[in-house]
């Protein structure tokens, strides 16, 4: 028996909504997406008029939907920012590759300009160099952390005053909860906030429009529009907080839908005691580029980051040591 | 995904393997009997020894608890609260330097009738755990979850706090209370033990009667998930408690919570949207209620450290099932977050430890959580400081948005946004008819006077919302929230109208 859009009462309904069970026709979906989208933008406070904004593109699902989304938005709602895609090619061969070539196309559906940075460009080595010198475990670490700095620099080149992420809300949620298996209580009070401001020079504000999106939201919509994206996730695993993280969220959404939000919710809420030390960000006097206990390697041992970072980054060959102390990381 | 990975991975300690420790590392004379953790052998007498100066440590460290203050002991016939109640015996018996002079009673609720014991089940459960009672010689209390259909409405409104701050004139009550003693033995006066004796009066268990136990397996039959049965037995269990301290003078209740129980806590309660009351839930101390403080002496003990000590010097506990104990792993989220954490701590022994860290950097002291703001502030059920008003940007908002955009304009009234509920009075404005005329029991209002979900929402916090929200009727409910919950609605519809007199927002004529 066909069920009804609980929206318009009209049309039949094509979709459950997984964050609210509501079942909904097609176009009052992407209506209620987009304009969730739109309150998120709005009461956060996200971009201001004359604003060029950067849209980190990795031709996943979560970026191209935000591409598209801030596309319709900036016309629907007359935002009146300037908007371009910014792209990093890490040089993993089969990954990158592909990837890149989705956000290709996307810059020609969308009408937007494109900038890629190359690790190559900016760094002088890829990922595929890097996992030759250390392994295949733990390059999320460098990934994370290079890819961070890239987009910055990709930024500065093209003068963008905001970097938009396509990180959604299970991606935040994953993100408290691996906070608290970790005891890291300076992230899991940082880890909520929908944006970044400038600290330190060198870092671009940054912001999540996706913030209160569910990814299986993400990729319905996706879907129904008919978007091209790559789909193959990074074969440089997750770190095992994250892991473990992950599973737990997937979990726990299962057993009730709401649980994303709600654990967004209780780290929106979370209250740090005064005087609980926080680290304090720095900009690394080596490589140049933001580091506290938590963007190093601290786990390595604070003293060590800075000539790990540098032999890394001077492709020189690491000790015997150094390399299971890298691969010591994970597990 | 590489693109939220931009934070390195921390050191999970896998799990190490114990070497072969043979000598006690505290008093290197006699053979070790355990390792707690690496390194930490103890021989039997050690092992005591450490236990029990633990106890008396962490309520020394935190001193709020004062020399012949009555202090409530929750013991549910597990280990940890057994090993607790047993502490807390060797700490009384102690010699003058070392002993606790706080005056102990015990409680024990019964939660038979919702956990699947019959009642033939239930006596001997209640006798065995009074055996164990007796041989303690304090007073105890033993309370059938049923009873919360008598409890009054009194329970939910916050006192405000007792005149005692924790810290600052801890040792000057020390000192007064010594030389109070002092003057009561030379008068001939009865010393603590001697009115601890007096105050024995055993509080005979009188099983419920099937018609309200009816009405309780009732009530929980009419929510939806496991997880929120869960949830709404844990908050009527503490109201209850909370009930039984006032009415006689308890002004501290201690819980017998261990470190891996906390771990567990604290993560089921950020999965259930517990955040802004986590410091409170899980810290040693809970001030929310005001007159009545919730103390955690056992935060310190690793579950394994507990079920050693019960096993080496023979402490009873007894086995009482709960309202999970046969569901599969992912039947509810406490269940679920509960065998994770098993899990992980199974692999990397560090897990319990460091989430239990989390618990003691969060805030508890300051205003948000404090028992002096007015009681609409307070959420309904738990009584924590209400955490919806919360701003623009936030999940909250963000969630009703979801479910506003999810119905349409057409159909946004509030029966229709929620179809489970066969409360008559949620298609009809609450009090519509006759607002405060005093209509008469069994008039045209007699239903629509229980508050609708969607008006019981509005008193809740945002996880009390979630819970209610799998509520399919709350008429189920015991009278006394009702209740207290018209009044408020009542007063919050008064404020409205005279809202354009008032002057000062916050001020609460109370
Ligand atoms: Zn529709
Ligand atoms: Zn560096
Ligand atoms: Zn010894
Ligand atoms: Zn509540």
């Amino acid at each position: 028996m066909p069920v009804q859009c609980s929206s318009c009462g009209q049309n039949r309904a094509a979709l459950k909504r997984p964050k609210t069970g509501h079942s909904l026709c097609r176009s009052c979906f992407f209506w209620a997406f987009e304009e969730e989208v739109h309150h998120t933008i709005v009461s956060g406070r996200l971009f201001s008029r004359g604003e060029t904004v950067g849209i980190g593109a990795s031709g996943g699902k979560d970026s191209t939907v935000l591409a598209h989304v801030l596309k319709v938005l900036n016309e629907r709602y007359d935002y009146g920012l300037k908007l371009l895609l910014l792209s990093v090619d890490e040089g993993i061969t089969g990954y990158r590759d592909d990837s890149l070539e989705t956000v290709k196309r996307n810059q020609q559906q969308y009408d937007l300009p494109l900038k890629i940075v190359s690790y190559e460009e900016l760094y002088g080595w890829t990922m595929d160099a890097i996992v030759k010198q250390v392994g295949l475990k733990n390059n999320c670490t460098f990934c994370g952390v290079f890819r961070r700095q890239a987009l910055d620099r990709g930024a500065m080149m093209l003068n963008v005053d905001k970097i938009c992420t396509g990180h959604n809300a299970d991606d935040v949620a994953e993100t408290v909860l691996m906070n608290v298996l970790r005891g890291d209580i300076a992230r899991l009070r940082r880890c909520t906030a929908i944006s970044t401001a400038s600290d330190g020079e060198g870092a671009i504000p940054r912001c999540k429009p996706l913030k209160y999106a569910y990814e299986k939201e993400i990729v319905l919509y996706a879907y129904f529009k008919k978007l091209d994206y790559f789909s193959t996730e990074c074969i440089y695993s997750p770190n095992a907080y994250r892991g473990h993280a992950r599973t737990f969220l997937k979990d726990l959404e299962a057993v009730r839908p709401s649980a994303i939000m709600d654990v967004i919710h209780s780290g929106e809420n979370l209250s740090v005691r005064e005087g609980v030390k926080m680290p304090v960000q720095g900009t690394c006097s080596r490589c140049g580029y933001i580091s506290s206990q938590a963007l190093g390697l601290p786990k390595l041992g604070i003293g060590k980051h800075h000539r790990l970072h540098g032999k890394i980054l001077a492709q020189q060959p690491l000790t015997q040591e150094e390399e299971r102390k890298l691969k010591a990381v994970d597990f | 995904m590489c693109e939220v990975d931009e934070e390195n991975s921390g050191c999970l300690q896998s799990r190490s393997v114990p070497g072969v420790c043979k000598m006690c590392v505290k008093c290197k004379e006699n053979t070790a009997v355990l390792i707690i953790r690496v390194g930490d052998a103890f021989c039997r007498s050690c092992f005591k020894e450490y236990f029990v100066h633990k106890f008396r440590a962490m309520l020394g460290k935190n001193r709020v608890i004062f020399p012949g203050e009555k202090v409530l002991l929750t013991v549910s016939g597990g280990a940890a609260s057994s090993s607790m109640l047993a502490q807390v015996q060797e700490g009384l018996g102690r010699d003058a330097p070392k002993k606790l002079r706080f005056i102990p009673a015990i409680i024990y609720i019964d939660e038979g009738g919702v956990c699947g014991q019959d009642p033939e089940e239930r006596e001997e459960t209640v006798a065995q755990l009074e055996t164990i009672f007796r041989k303690t010689g304090f007073p105890y209390h033993i309370i059938s979850l049923e009873q919360v259909f008598s409890l009054p409405s009194s329970v939910l409104e916050p006192v405000p706090g007792g005149a005692r701050q924790p810290g600052g004139d801890y040792k000057a009550a020390v000192d007064q209370y010594i030389q109070q003693s002092k003057l009561k033995q030379k008068r001939g006066e009865a010393s603590v033990e001697e009115a601890q004796d007096s105050l024995t009066h055993l509080n005979i268990y009188s099983p419920p009667s099937p018609e309200h136990t009816q009405t309780l397996q009732r009530l929980f039959s009419t929510l939806k998930t496991l997880t929120a049965k869960e949830d709404l037995l844990q908050t009527l269990r503490q109201h209850l408690i909370l009930h039984t301290a006032r009415t006689h003078g308890y002004s501290k209740v201690m819980m017998g919570d261990s470190c891996t129980r906390l771990a567990i806590k604290l993560l089921t309660n950020i999965s259930l949207g517990r955040g802004a009351s986590l410091a409170a839930d899980t810290g040693f101390s809970d001030s929310r209620y005001g007159d009545v403080v919730v103390v955690r002496p056992m935060r310190d003990y690793s579950s394994k450290e507990i079920t050693f000590y019960n096993r080496l010097f023979g402490v009873e506990s007894v086995f009482t099932p709960s309202l999970d104990t046969k569901a599969p792993d992912k039947a509810s989220i406490q269940r679920l977050t509960e065998s994770f954490i098993i899990k992980l701590q199974a692999d990397f022994p560090s897990t319990v430890s460091t989430i239990y860290r989390t618990s003691e950097k969060l805030h508890t002291a300051s205003s948000p959580q404090n028992s002096s703001a007015e009681p609409s502030a307070k959420c309904l059920l738990c009584l924590c400081a209400a955490d919806t008003k919360a701003e623009e940007a936030s999940a909250f908002q963000a969630t009703l948005l979801s479910e506003r955009l999810s119905v349409g304009k057409a159909q946004s009234d509030p029966a229709h946004s929620n179809p489970a509920s066969s409360n008559p009075a949620s298609s009809n404005p609450a009090g519509s008819c006759c607002q405060e005329q005093g209509c008469g029991a069994g008039g045209c209002c007699s239903t629509s006077r229980i508050p609708a979900p969607t008006d019981l929402k509005t008193l809740l916090c945002y996880s009390c919302r979630l819970t209610i929200k799998d509520l399919i009727t709350v008429e189920a409910l015991p009278h006394y929230i009702t209740s207290e919950a018209e009044k408020r609605q009542r007063r919050a519809q008064m404020k409205e109208e005279i809202g354009e007199f008032l002057l000062d927002e916050d001020e609460d004529a109370e």
